[in-house]
């Protein structure tokens, strides 16, 4: 038997997936445990076809670089910062999929904490700039 | 175990001759463990008749909430046994995220809104935060989870020795914000772990598949969702429960039969009747 979701992660799927913004949760490890159809766009991937990726895999499918486009390592990365920190973290930087253009975006995560101060995970948003 | 139906009724007492055979008291559910531990399920005024068959002998009483919403805890006053000096009575139920449960609860069991205070009571009184995680009560393990339904809401899964398992879920709503339900996996679909492969579910089942789009997001299913619920999970029995106000004995008859028709549930159905007493 697979462990159930906790019911906020359930609600902020839910959530996601009723939004046109392109929205990524993550648990607690850094397991990118759902993307949403917009952001199957940039990922070019499907949630349906990967499932659950490790953290290593999905920070594997893009670039990230800041606004000089000098490289950002994975554990500066807004979503990374969020689990770390637990707290809020918002960038603008550049991000490329794969071989494709590089696209100027803003990306805002902020950790998911459940009453008790439980620790769930984090939400990341990417806004177009 | 013995699982009795003390009080079936959702969001509102209801006495009247055309609610007499599906009864008016609001959510109530007592078991009893073969060893003889006692399991009350929710307090709503299912819990005043419960009471009375409660024997003088026993020491120890388990009140298990599932929220706070008023059709859940009214009874609770009015529950013979914390008037017993001398007896253990256990509440657990769900704290907020600023509030523990004894003083939620207080809101209520306090002047002007109730006569007599918690701490007036001559029972031996203790309350339990829960919200996710395995407890042991005498011979049951009782798993709890927060389940979609306004304000902080568990669910139970009650697992007794020989492996039959009850689950308890009066007000959920699962369907919530699903494009499709059930289209998920369990482990994405709220409460559907809790419920998994049950030996017996009792389920929200307040409205009518026409009613549920005006009252999304209050909390409750429609039966079809409830029967479907019962696929998905691969119960062995369902029961709906949480009947609405406002359905008669005929309503909930007619309504219930066109969910099974609909549905096609694969498993038995037995519709949430006062006084019902199932031996698993």
């Amino acid at each position: 038997m697979s462990s159930p979701k906790p019911i906020q992660l359930i609600l902020a799927r839910q959530l996601a997936s009723s939004l046109a913004m392109p929205i990524l949760i993550v648990d607690t490890d850094g397991t990118l445990i759902f993307y949403n159809e917009p952001a199957e766009v940039i990922l070019d991937q499907r949630f349906d076809e990967t499932g659950e990726m490790p953290a290593d895999a999905w920070s594997a499918l893009f670039a990230v670089a800041d606004e000089a486009h000098n490289p950002i390592a994975q554990e500066d990365r807004p979503t990374m910062m969020a689990l770390s920190e637990r707290k809020p973290f918002s960038r603008t930087v550049w991000m490329r999929c794969g071989h494709r253009e590089w696209l100027h975006v803003s990306i805002t995560a902020f950790p998911l904490i459940g009453e008790g101060r439980q620790f769930l995970g984090a939400q990341m948003i990417f806004w177009e700039v | 175990m013995q699982v009795t139906l003390w009080g079936t009724r959702g969001s509102l007492a209801t006495p009247g001759p055309e609610m007499a055979r599906y009864g008016g008291n609001t959510s109530c559910v007592g078991v009893i463990g073969r060893e003889g531990t006692m399991l009350v399920l929710d307090a709503g005024t299912g819990i005043h008749p419960l009471a009375a068959t409660i024997p003088e002998s026993t020491r120890r009483v388990d009140i298990l909430l599932t929220h706070l919403h008023m059709d859940h805890i009214q009874g609770l006053g009015f529950f013979a046994p914390l008037y017993r000096p001398g007896l253990e009575v256990h509440i657990w139920g769900p704290g907020s995220a600023t509030l523990r449960l004894q003083a939620r609860l207080m809101r209520y069991l306090s002047p002007p809104l109730f006569p007599v205070s918690l701490s007036e009571l001559p029972c031996v009184l203790t309350f339990h935060e829960i919200s996710s995680r395995d407890i042991d009560i005498g011979e049951f393990r009782v798993r709890s989870e927060l389940v979609c339904h306004p304000g902080p809401t568990v669910g139970y899964r009650i697992s007794a020795p020989d492996k039959r398992v009850l689950t308890y879920l009066p007000d959920h709503e699962p369907a919530l914000g699903a494009l499709r339900f059930p289209s998920l996996p369990r482990e994405w679909t709220s409460g559907a772990m809790l419920a998994a492969e049950a030996d017996l579910l009792i389920h929200d089942g307040q409205y009518s598949a026409a009613e549920y789009p005006g009252h999304c997001g209050w909390g409750h299913s429609s039966l079809n969702q409830t029967l479907d619920f019962g696929t998905l999970t691969e119960v062995k029995q369902l029961v709906p429960f949480h009947h609405d106000p406002d359905h008669t004995d005929t309503d909930l008859d007619r309504l219930i039969a066109q969910a099974i028709e609909e549905t096609k549930p694969g498993y038995q159905v037995t519709p949430g009747i006062e006084g019902t007493v199932f031996e698993l």
